[in-house]
């Protein structure tokens, strides 16, 4: 169908920027890169899920042909659907207990740190350093939100 | 009580919605960051695919230059100006190599405001020089030549194979590629201390090419070599090499910074790479080589070092001779004339290999007026046959490449069997698969598997390979189940930004510990979406230049998709035109939107689109841009034509240049225009053009200067930075 052939098209051309050798595998550390960019959004235990899948025997490689038909039943029957922006500003708020519409760095990186699928310290620092608004140092989540996402739509 | 539970359940309830509302901010910010390093990768492979493709132009060239030099009749005006090009060094002996780099008679003036040296060197010696060089001043030639000089009386004594020892009180700092990155090698030493007796380094090849500090550097080092020889090791990088340097800067430095005496230095240094060792062994339990291994590697061959002292492979690129006298120690290479042909060096074609190459190397027909009419079929036979002689055909298909026993020839050389080895440590890039390969995307070298590096480990019985060659975002990078560890210590190296440099400390336990650095204070504080920013921008130029020098390919290209010539043609067809002619592998149908503003109703206006990406008039078009378009190799082989490096190439040369060129690229250019094109640059009309200025003049971004050129303008142009 030509659903199909768009979604193999971009499959492909998703794979192929990690192809270096341009023999059709990837190294399967960049399998989580090449899902999140075909705009799914995965956790990090859906991740290892589908790299078992399809990872050649322990080798730390992807090849194309276990990838794509995997990757393309993904994107057919939407297994890791896009946040809603409603339920992204619902999770900051649960998080900002008094609902101010904003926090400081500590809080979410407490939270960030040690609940859920903690990031790592350096996953961390990148995250503030993208997030925290320098004038007032406080992550003002409500425009964040709407401005990262227009941030990869340009 | 009732109220009790309840409260605990409303907490245990909005506890469990914390975690809920974590895993849903981590999982929509790790989803941002995948896709920006998904943009980021994509302008990255622009820029490594523009660089490798370079590298394999510069060995597809070199090794053209030997095949005519092969093949022309002898009666040929053009075989006397190649074989000007492979003419060795007339000095060969040692005592004559002495007298001829003699520094005595260079005066230095009073005038001289930068450093001055005496010899012996002392650590206060070096530490001056590195004082003197982050002031930005410059050495005199008279100290350049002492320094060098000394430097290759100690290589000379030094074995092909450094060993050296950690132990509790004794850490050890290894160095990636510098790359001329002055401001990288000042902030290392900021960082982690200057050489000495308690503080070894070990610098792992690639230190000159592309920065602009490549001297500057090399001093530094070999002056820690001389006061420190058993603590500062230095290994060869493919760098290390004057082929490459004629290309990619290092030659172009050296003759700006010291106009008189640069061509002694360059010869000087050619000699000095080629004695610099190959490879440190640590403890008897690390590896650290500047590309990687292969199959057949063998240290125990490499070390053996009177195998190699006589051979001096002064150039990786080109292969020694083989004779069918057996190796004798009063064997120079200075003892065959410029007239014996020598093996030549074709890329890596591994004829064996079933994979899918990308950036694959077109048969180029050598149909050509000028040349034999030796050349028939079994050319490609002839050339198979001498690549395996030199070594360079290799099958990797076993550990000695059992087809090379049958062949007399190469059974009678067994100083041959090193010399493939050489190119694999310099060349090679692991792979994640199993397997070694050729390396089709540099042209030298291999790919090699997780499985050959157990193997070549295990049989050497050691533990970790740590190799360089490879840009790495952050400056370093595992692979092979962490057997084998890249480092690079070259920061910013393709663009403000673009990645960290590393450098690794290791002590008795041999476990490496990494310490990263951008050297730009700027860049630092960038966000990943601005950084990502200034890579994209400059990545696109580059592309565009490409887009523009290969002009006329692409229009044809694109008219074999529009048999009406409504000038239009689809997206897709677009992209796929477009890979065709440029061969560099990129994702064109995500990159049009930012090279191509017009499109209506998803087709692209191409000739609209041509025109203006174009700058140039009618008139000398095709030459023009199919200069633009070799811009890197008729730069290198000008310098080649150069032997004496004199910066002035006669017009007679220039135009045998230029019909080189053309039956290089197979292009038909009148003798007529190649003339008028000379004297139009003959700005002086002296009969003799000056290549700096040349070059100058055709710089991509000098547009102005290309205008003077089409006005036949008289006046010389001025050099513009």
């Amino acid at each position: 169908t030509e659903e199909e052939n768009t979604g193999a098209r971009k499959i492909r051309a998703a794979f192929h920027v990690f192809d270096h050798k341009a023999d059709n595998t990837v190294d399967v550390r960049e399998v989580s890169t090449i899902i999140y960019s075909l705009g799914c959004f995965p956790t990090k235990a859906d991740i290892h899920r589908f790299v078992d899948e399809v990872e050649e025997d322990n080798m730390g490689y992807v090849h194309l042909d276990k990838f794509l038909p995997v990757m393309t039943k993904v994107l057919l029957e939407n297994k890791f659907p896009p946040i809603p922006e409603e339920n992204l500003l619902q999770a900051f708020e649960v998080l900002d207990k008094e609902r101010r519409g904003y926090m400081e760095p500590q809080e979410l990186a407490k939270y960030m740190k040690s609940e859920g699928e903690t990031f790592s310290q350096e996953e961390m620092n990148e995250m503030l350093t993208a997030l925290v608004d320098e004038k007032k140092n406080l992550i003002c989540y409500k425009e964040l939100i709407s401005q990262l996402t227009l941030d990869l739509d340009t | 009580t009732r109220s009790s539970t309840h409260t605990q359940h409303s907490y245990f309830f909005s506890y469990s919605l914390a975690i809920r509302a974590a895993l849903l901010i981590q999982r929509w910010y790790r989803q941002y960051v995948a896709r920006l390093e998904m943009r980021r990768r994509c302008t990255w492979n622009i820029f490594q695919s523009i660089e490798y493709a370079g590298e394999q132009d510069q060995i597809k060239l070199y090794s053209f230059f030997g095949f005519l030099m092969d093949h022309f009749t002898p009666a040929s005006s053009e075989r006397n100006l190649i074989s000007h090009i492979f003419r060795e060094n007339e000095i060969c002996r040692d005592t004559e190599w002495e007298r001829y780099f003699c520094y005595k008679d260079i005066e230095v003036p009073d005038s001289y405001t930068g450093p001055h040296l005496t010899f012996p060197m002392t650590f206060c010696g070096v530490s001056k020089l590195v004082e003197a060089f982050k002031q930005k001043q410059q050495l005199h030639a008279r100290y350049v030549l002492q320094i060098l000089g000394e430097t290759w009386r100690l290589l000379r004594i030094l074995p092909n194979i450094n060993h050296v020892s950690v132990c509790q009180t004794k850490e050890i700092t290894i160095c990636g590629d510098l790359h001329g990155q002055l401001e990288d090698l000042l902030l290392i030493f900021y960082k982690n201390g200057l050489p000495s007796s308690e503080k070894p380094y070990i610098f792992n090849g690639d230190f000159v090419d592309r920065g602009k500090s490549s001297l500057e550097i090399l001093l530094i080092l070999f002056g820690f070599l001389l006061v420190y020889p058993n603590d500062l090791h230095l290994n060869r990088g493919n760098h290390e090499d004057h082929i490459v340097n004629l290309r990619y800067g290092f030659t172009k430095e050296i003759l700006g910074k010291y106009r008189v005496h640069g061509k002694k230095i360059l010869k000087l240094l050619q000699k000095i790479f080629s004695w610099l060792p190959l490879a440190t062994v640590i403890n008897d339990k690390v590896l650290v080589v500047h590309g990687g291994i292969s199959n057949s590697t063998d240290l125990n061959v490499l070390k053996r070092s009177q195998v190699l002292s006589n051979l001096q492979y002064v150039s990786v690129l080109r292969p020694p001779k083989v004779v069918h006298q057996t190796l004798n120690g009063n064997r120079n290479e200075g003892d065959n004339g410029p007239a014996e042909g020598r093996r030549r060096v074709r890329s890596l074609t591994n004829h064996s290999s079933a994979l899918p190459q990308r950036n694959s190397l077109p048969r180029r027909s050598l149909q050509n007026s000028s040349i034999s009419h030796q050349l028939s079929s079994s050319v490609e036979d002839e050339l198979k046959r001498r690549r395996r002689l030199a070594g360079f055909d290799q099958t990797y298909k076993n550990a000695n490449g059992s087809d090379s026993d049958s062949d007399p020839d190469f059974a009678e050389a067994p100083e041959l069997k090193t010399f493939p080895q050489i190119v694999n440590l310099l060349w090679s890039d692991p792979m994640p698969q199993n397997g070694c390969i050729s390396n089709e995307v540099r042209g030298g070298g291999c790919y090699w598997g997780p499985d050959v590096t157990e193997e070549v480990l295990g049989r050497h019985n050691l533990q970790l390979l740590i190799r360089s060659h490879e840009c790495k975002q952050d400056g370093y990078e595992f692979c092979h189940n962490r057997r084998v560890l890249t480092i690079f210590s070259a920061s910013n190296y393709y663009e403000v930004g673009s990645n960290r440099g590393a450098y690794i400390r290791m002590g008795a336990d041999l476990v490496p510990h990494f310490i990263q650095y951008q050297a730009s204070r700027t860049c630092r504080d960038l966000t990943l979406r601005q950084r990502y920013n200034i890579q994209k921008r400059s990545a696109l130029r580059a592309l565009r230049e490409q887009l523009f020098v290969h002009k006329s390919d692409l229009i044809r290209a694109y008219r074999e998709f529009d048999p009406h010539h409504t000038g239009t043609i689809s997206m897709r067809h677009w992209a796929s035109a477009t890979e065709t002619v440029l061969k560099l592998g990129l994702p064109w149908r995500v990159l049009r939107s930012q090279l191509v503003s017009r499109t209506h109703y998803g087709m692209v206006d191409y000739q609209q689109w041509i025109k203006e990406l174009s700058i140039t008039e009618p008139k000398l078009e095709v030459i023009l841009e199919t200069m633009y378009k070799n811009h890197s190799n008729l730069e290198t082989i000008f310098r080649i034509i150069d032997t004496d490096h004199s910066g002035l190439i006669s017009l007679e040369e220039f135009r045998q240049t230029w019909k080189l060129l053309s039956s290089h690229l197979k292009m038909e250019i009148s003798d007529k225009a190649i003339t008028d094109l000379a004297h139009s640059i003959d700005f002086n009309k002296d009969g003799s053009i000056d290549i700096n200025e040349f070059m100058e003049a055709f710089r991509l971004v000098d547009l102005s200067a290309h205008d003077q050129i089409l006005c036949g303008c008289s006046s010389p142009i001025p050099a513009q930075k």
